[in-house]
């Protein structure tokens, strides 16, 4: 009997704490998948935020540290600094990455830190219940924008993607989407270049995942998937928003 | 190596080196400069890692991160600074991960001055981070000692994978002594950093995680006990103080750091008048010596607690004295520094100085 599918050995069997109908869980996977794959496993170091995602150092099948709120990166540095020849990596939300945590992530790429960034996009704060998130759309009702969120009051949905591609030290860029199959194969072969390029020393990565979160927006799960691609991606598209490129040369 | 002329902060760095820093993670903040700046030469030059912040929060989290890789690590700040580091460094002390936080106090509250001052005992021995946690605080009050104490930090740190902090003023990090580097340090059996974050390449088949979330609060109130057998056994064994002058005093005087020398010469002038004065040095303030308490005399008419501040220290002078004895206190702040003569009218007036 061959067999065609098994379980990522990149995750432990620890159940997920995700709420039903997240994608939090097909991320973990592909980056999983991703560690394995690229023979990285025994030598990565997670580093978890705070969020939804605050026990994911429970999920990877390797070495990890909890941060506080928005420092992981500042964290995977101080890592990565004494130990370049692992691989570190952060895994973040919204709210951790674009809010609170900004500063660290900006100067983290800057520097064109050597560790690779799976940065969690659901325009919305999850698990503490709902609240509104520098990503949450124009009109997006939430705990605290019950009116919707407006641009007077909140601003505008803040574009990570678009704002680190003008940063000289990040060396990939991609942002994707795990909302249907298809895009789930994308985001896993982006995941797993930005790994491929820390291992190659080309500086910093980034891997935006618009993820859905069905409990918080008030939707069923398909639904959810679908307002990812009826509303979040003409705000957040998709693509590739930098990539020094295979044949460059590392700077 | 023989005696060398240094400056303070520049021999809390060669110290740093000394004592086998392996990354420093610091901010720009004055009166500490010449510590990152040192370091930024020669750590490199030794193969280490110096790595300038964008901010204290940030330098704090890197500590964190490299200290849970299992690394010799430290950072160095001023008042301001090490107020925006009390979240990282209650997370160290949560994680339990060893690390070296020295500390340079200026005027405060707020931005404050840049002047000298002890107005930080709260923060380094009450903590402005969450939670029951507790650092191992040292004192020094010349260049040599905090050179000594800045080389067995790390080890002690090590021991109790705990965060140590090196507490001295603006005064003692800018100016100059003569100096050795060569004294040795106590051995302590140091075991294996087998909890390191360092890949599970290196303790196939365990993996390691450095943590401070509990969800549980069975397990986050077993942690916290945990914690609290750490700090009780830090207790019984790291108390440091020096008695001075203790053979017969009428009154004792209670400081530390800068304070503590300037008292040194106001305990000489008092003598010539024929007042004698003894001195307690707590040169741990955690854990605080309790126990030199015990060995003033019950004669002595009262015991004044001086600091560069309007009184922090004397929480514990109170605590430890348990209404024994009659305690005064005499303090100055904001960056200004007494004269000897201010202390010595300070015990001529003692009863106008009463708190209890």
């Amino acid at each position: 009997m061959t067999v065609k599918y098994e379980k990522t050995k990149g995750l432990t069997d620890k159940p997920l704490t995700y709420c039903p109908g997240c994608t939090h869980g097909i991320v973990h996977k592909l980056i999983g998948e991703s560690l394995v794959e690229l023979d990285i496993l025994d030598k990565a170091i997670g580093i978890a935020s705070v969020g939804c995602s605050v026990f994911s150092y429970q999920f990877f099948n390797c070495d990890g540290q909890q941060a506080p709120h928005g420092r992981a990166c500042a964290e995977a540095t101080g890592v990565k600094r004494v130990l370049p020849d692992n691989i570190v990596f952060t895994y973040q939300g919204d709210g951790d990455l674009a809010s609170i945590g900004i500063a660290e992530t900006i100067h983290a790429a800057n520097r064109g830190e050597n560790i690779t960034v799976i940065f969690l996009n659901n325009a919305i704060y999850g698990m503490t219940g709902g609240q509104m998130a520098p990503t949450s759309l124009i009109g997006q009702k939430t705990t605290t924008s019950q009116d919707g969120r407006n641009q007077a009051d909140h601003g505008n949905p803040i574009k990570i993607s678009e704002m680190f591609s003008t940063i000289e030290g990040v060396a990939y860029l991609e942002r994707v989407s795990v909302h249907n199959p298809k895009n789930v194969i994308k985001a896993k072969k982006a995941i797993k270049k930005a790994f491929q390029y820390q291992k190659e020393n080309r500086g910093f990565t980034m891997i935006e995942v618009l993820s859905s979160c069905p409990v918080n927006w008030g939707m069923k799960p398909v639904d959810a998937l679908k307002w990812v691609e009826s509303d979040m991606i003409p705000v957040y598209p998709l693509g590739v928003f930098k990539d020094k490129g295979v044949n460059d040369e590392k700077n | 190596m023989a005696k060398v002329l240094m400056k303070g902060n520049e021999a809390i760095a060669l110290a740093a080196i000394k004592g086998g820093v392996d990354a420093f993670y610091g901010y720009p903040i004055t009166p500490q400069n010449e510590v990152p700046e040192y370091l930024s030469k020669h750590l490199k030059a030794n193969g280490k890692v110096f790595l300038q912040a964008e901010s204290e929060v940030s330098a704090i989290n890197m500590v964190y991160g490299a200290a849970g890789a299992g690394k010799r690590v430290m950072t160095s700040s001023s008042s301001p600074g090490i107020a925006l580091k009390q979240e990282g460094i209650s997370y160290i002390a949560a994680a339990e991960l060893p690390c070296v936080i020295v500390s340079v106090m200026r005027g405060g509250p707020g931005l404050g001055g840049i002047q000298p001052s002890q107005a930080d005992y709260y923060q380094a021995t009450r903590g402005g981070g969450n939670g029951d946690y507790q650092l191992i605080v040292y004192a020094p009050e010349s260049i040599q000692e905090t050179i000594d104490i800045m080389k067995e930090s790390f080890d002690i740190a090590d021991y109790y994978r705990n965060p140590v902090m090196v507490l001295v003023d603006g005064l003692i990090g800018q100016m100059m002594e003569s100096v050795d580097f060569d004294k040795p340090v106590k051995e302590r059996f140091l075991p294996e950093k087998d909890w390191a974050t360092n890949g599970t390449k290196n303790h196939p088949g365990k993996i390691n995680v450095a943590n401070s979330l509990h969800i549980d609060p069975n397990n986050l109130e077993k942690h916290n006990i945990h914690l609290q057998e750490k700090y009780n056994t830090i207790r019984k064994n790291e108390v440091r103080y020096e008695l001075v002058n203790f053979d017969n005093p009428d009154f004792v005087i209670v400081a530390y750091g800068t304070m503590a020398r300037i008292c040194r010469s106001s305990i000489e002038l008092l003598e010539k008048e024929g007042i004698s004065v003894g001195m307690i040095r707590p040169i741990s303030l955690f854990p605080y010596p309790k126990e030199a308490f015990t060995k003033i005399p019950n004669k002595v008419k009262g015991l004044l607690t001086c600091e560069l501040s309007h009184g922090q220290m004397l929480d514990d002078v109170l605590i430890a004295n348990n209404g024994k004895h009659k305690v005064g206190f005499f303090g100055r702040s904001g960056g200004m520094v007494p004269d000897p003569e201010e202390i010595v009218e300070a015990i001529k007036n003692f009863d106008e100085r009463v708190v209890n």
